[in-house]
């Protein structure tokens, strides 16, 4: 019971993000370039207000999968190497924290490119 | 009158199958995590397997050419979420392919990547001047 509540939560917040996405999408003509550098930067300034922690701890991956944890992910790193090494901290907290999503998205997507080719029909 | 709530009714169906596909995304992750976090793992390592393993599905589907069919649906259901981030960096590097590995796939996976991955860090090299010097 425990976990169908903690999917649940999981599936309405993400869900939220997703929908607000949407009406970004269909009310403002923003690219979605432009929508994923929006909810980074938001991820990143609702972190440092203190305001995604909390939603993190309710929805666990319900924002931590939506870009704006990505966010929330470079402002947490970039927290713990301030605390740890001072200034040189604000320069490697972030990409520290984010290195295993971004190597991933590169490595497999250097993977797909070299094994698919676009317009394959399966 | 029935001309103006049309685009209206658009957005809601929209925003609904944005919320249903990126709340199931949601809920996968959420899955692998309680299972990683279950095997011992620590919140942050668990996040981090999770956001692997949904990049590896992300990357695997655009490679078969579904994530972008079902993009064509979902909206901001499928760009929202991390997958979308990983599908915008993998469906270029495919595309390009005939234009190289160098100038196709290396520099075109960052078409959309490269200004997320440079604000984000901006955004965040900020906040840690800001801990740095106040904190």
């Amino acid at each position: 019971m425990d976990l169908f509540f903690t999917l649940g939560k999981a599936f309405l917040v993400g869900g939220i993000f997703c929908a607000v996405g949407q009406i970004l999408i269909d009310k403002t003509k923003l690219t979605p370039a432009r929508i994923l550098v929006g909810y980074v930067v938001m991820g990143v300034l609702l972190s440092a207000l203190g305001l995604y922690q909390p939603i993190a701890d309710f929805a666990g991956a319900g924002a931590t999968v939506p870009l704006t944890g990505f966010g929330h992910l470079l402002a947490t790193g970039v927290q713990k190497a301030v605390a740890e090494k001072g200034l040189l901290g604000a320069l490697t907290g972030g990409l520290t924290a984010a290195a295993a999503g971004i190597t991933a998205a590169m490595i497999f997507g250097l993977l797909v490119a070299l094994i698919f080719n676009p317009g394959d029909k399966f | 009158m029935s001309q103006k709530a049309a685009p209206n009714s658009k957005l809601w169906r929209n925003m609904l199958v944005a919320f249903l596909i990126g709340g199931l995304i949601c809920t996968i992750g959420q899955g692998i995590m309680s299972w990683m976090q279950s095997l011992g793992l620590s919140r942050e390592d668990g996040g981090a397997v999770t956001s692997i393993s949904l990049i590896f599905l992300s990357a695997l589907l655009t490679g078969l050419n579904c994530y972008d069919n079902i993009a064509k649906h979902a909206g901001a259901g499928t760009l929202v979420p991390i997958t979308g981030f990983a599908n915008a960096m993998v469906s270029p590097a495919l595309e390009f392919k005939r234009e190289g590995f160098i100038l196709g796939v290396g520099a075109k996976m960052f078409s959309i990547a490269g200004p997320v991955i440079l604000y984000g860090s901006a955004a965040s090299v900020v906040y840690g001047l800001i801990l740095a010097i106040f904190g």
